[in-house]
């Protein structure tokens, strides 16, 4: 649907950005692009509506060539989702939705529905938010409006350029899995931009590697798990999730679970038990706005201070507490559980909260049931 | 002459000369309004061009800014020298103008240009015209730093307004400068005091302006 024929891009200062690329994305098919920053992944992506205009090759989509297409038509048919989300402060959340639907003059009756419509579809009840502006909704919320926003208009083909990687991680499991569940439906060409391979493994039906402006491999998650292309590759997607389950590879990121509760440091101590509660957890890890990991407050402590109404969470925390990296082996991790006082682990990774590891999980992670599903088809095999 | 009295006295004056204050209140307004509504009209079409031009921003910023060292009473008494224009109000006016660029030029090219290049991005990505994108999103989300400017520059004018009374423009002027001849604080304060008041109601009614303007979305910044 979407081909790419020997597509360069070159500044005048020289830098080449991407060196003759020729692929194709699919009809109907989820792609990320991925790779190391640098690689030329976003130039790639954003060739597609012409934000970026290649130096040499074409770029054509369902045949036509897009360099003979009028831009700006070309955009109002490609949703666009950006990291940075985008939303237009001064409109309404179904002003910002209806924004594309509007430019391409359809009839008010038309776009008002179609809103109502896409609201319901990420689980955001119209009669609440069609009236909001953007500053009143959470990140999650507001990305959710950014995806539907370029869906409004209803393109064929959607551009994501890293669209959940400012968010925190909660959110963006969320995020991702509703955009699984949303493209068993919709079924559009989506072109996706990350640098978080489990990102990519978890959503895309193809994905392709990119390296220093050239394309490494092309391939579904699966065959480039156990075929990597080239030393790079196998570099790049971790050797954790390509060898098998010995000893020595237990890190604490194969012991670790991703979905943590956490909540930020100016928040209540009543805020702070509904958070527990609507989690189900007894622990909450409290970050900064940057996922910087900052302490962990738990229910007894919260209990004892809860009558005070001026204390904030960030008053009560514990701050002295083991944190261990990512690539910690197990053995540290067994060490550190030694200690009955020790409840769980927080795993941090640049002073950024990636996890954490209680008695529990690490008992499945030795047992080798880690919850990503790539690791189960590759042990099988390995 | 202790307190009381200096008041009566004033108040006497004012009383005495209500006509003629009104009568230069009014052509105060006219020559500060006047100004403000060119050098609006000049500045924000010229800010929209220069964010499109940005190399040519700060040289032309700067020009305006030039004018704004030379001394107010210097600029108006320049003003008189020049054909067409001589004594009188066109000359006064023609300074005000001049002088009132820069606030609302440097406030509405630093507005334009400080919108948030995500949200611009944004924008563009989804098929806006570049008219589009001035006039939809930049313009509007500009607008509170334009108006800030609109509102220095409006306080700026009608103070030097004052001056306007050198070359023969009356204005309330007229009063303090007749006061400062014949060493009259009465004359003085009479003239001083309606035009510090105008130039607080406008700077009131500005702020009303840009608050009735500025869309509820962006109103918890400011």
């Amino acid at each position: 649907m979407i081909t790419f024929e020997n597509v360069s891009k070159k500044y005048p200062d020289g830098t080449e950005a991407l060196k003759e690329i020729s692929f194709r994305v699919r009809e109907g098919e989820l792609l990320t692009l991925i790779g190391p920053s640098g690689c030329g992944k976003t130039t790639t992506m954003k060739m597609i509506n012409r934000l970026i205009e290649p130096s040499e090759g074409s770029i054509s989509i369902n045949g036509e060539d897009i360099s003979k297409m009028d831009p700006v038509k070309l955009r109002r048919n490609t949703g666009y989702v950006i990291q940075q989300i985008g939303l237009l402060p001064h409109m309404t959340i179904a002003e910002n939705v209806a924004l594309v639907p509007k430019l391409k003059k359809w009839p008010k009756e038309k776009y008002q529905k179609r809103v109502d419509e896409l609201l319901d579809l990420v689980g955001l009840d119209p009669s609440v938010f069609r009236e909001r502006y953007p500053f009143e909704l959470s990140g999650g919320q507001q990305q959710r409006i950014g995806v539907i926003r370029a869906l409004a208009g209803e393109p064929p083909v959607i551009l994501m350029d890293e669209p959940f990687s400012a968010l925190d991680p909660i959110s963006r499991e969320q995020l991702q899995d509703e955009l699984v569940r949303l493209q068993q439906e919709i079924h559009k060409t989506i072109v996706f931009v990350t640098h978080d391979m489990d990102e990519a493994i978890k959503i895309a039906d193809r994905i392709v590697i990119m390296k220093d402006g050239e394309i490494l491999q092309i391939d579904d998650s699966d065959h480039i798990l156990r075929r990597p292309a080239n030393d790079f590759v196998r570099e790049f997607i971790g050797e954790d999730r390509l060898s098998s389950d010995d000893d020595a590879s237990l890190t604490a990121r194969s012991l670790m679970m991703k979905r943590v509760a956490v909540a930020r440091p100016t928040r209540g101590l009543a805020e702070g038990l509904e958070l527990m509660k609507s989690y189900s957890v007894d622990s909450l890890y409290i970050t900064d706005k940057d996922h910087h990991f900052q302490g962990v407050v738990f229910l007894d402590t919260l209990e004892n201070y809860y009558r005070d109404e001026d204390k904030k969470l960030q008053d009560i925390m514990e701050t002295d507490v083991s944190i261990v990296r990512p690539d910690v082996a197990y053995p540290s991790v067994a060490e550190i559980f030694s200690n009955p006082a020790v409840r769980t682990i927080p795993v941090v990774e640049d002073d950024k909260l990636v996890g954490l590891i209680t008695r529990s999980s690490m008992m499945r992670g030795l047992a080798g049931m880690t919850q990503r599903h790539h690791r189960e088809g590759g042990g099988a095999n390995g | 002459m202790d307190e009381q009295s200096f008041f009566e006295i004033f108040i006497q004056t004012v009383m005495d000369r209500r006509i003629e204050i009104l009568i230069a209140l009014r052509e105060h307004l006219v020559m500060s309004i006047t100004s403000i509504i060119i050098a609006t009209l000049i500045s924000v079409p010229l800010g929209i061009f220069l964010s499109r031009r940005q190399k040519l921003a700060e040289p032309v910023i700067t020009i305006t800014a030039l004018f704004q060292t030379i001394p107010s009473i210097a600029l108006l008494a320049f003003m008189i020298t020049i054909p067409f224009l001589g004594i009188g109000k066109d000359s006064a006016i023609v300074a005000l103008t001049i002088y009132s660029l820069l606030p609302i030029l440097r406030n509405t090219y630093t507005g334009l240009v400080g919108v948030d290049q995500s949200i611009i991005e944004a924008g563009k990505g989804m098929g806006m015209t570049s008219n589009q994108v001035m006039f939809k999103i930049r313009l509007r989300l500009a607008l509170p730093v334009i108006m800030a400017g609109l509102r220095t520059a409006t306080v700026i004018t009608i103070g030097v307004t004052t001056l306007a009374t050198f070359i023969g423009a009356g204005g309330l002027g007229d009063l303090i400068a007749t006061g400062l001849g014949t060493l009259r604080k009465d004359l003085i304060l009479a003239g001083a005091i309606p035009a510090a008041l105008l130039a607080l109601v406008f700077d009131g009614f500005l702020r009303w302006v840009e608050r009735k303007a500025t869309p509820r979305g962006i109103k918890k910044n400011i």
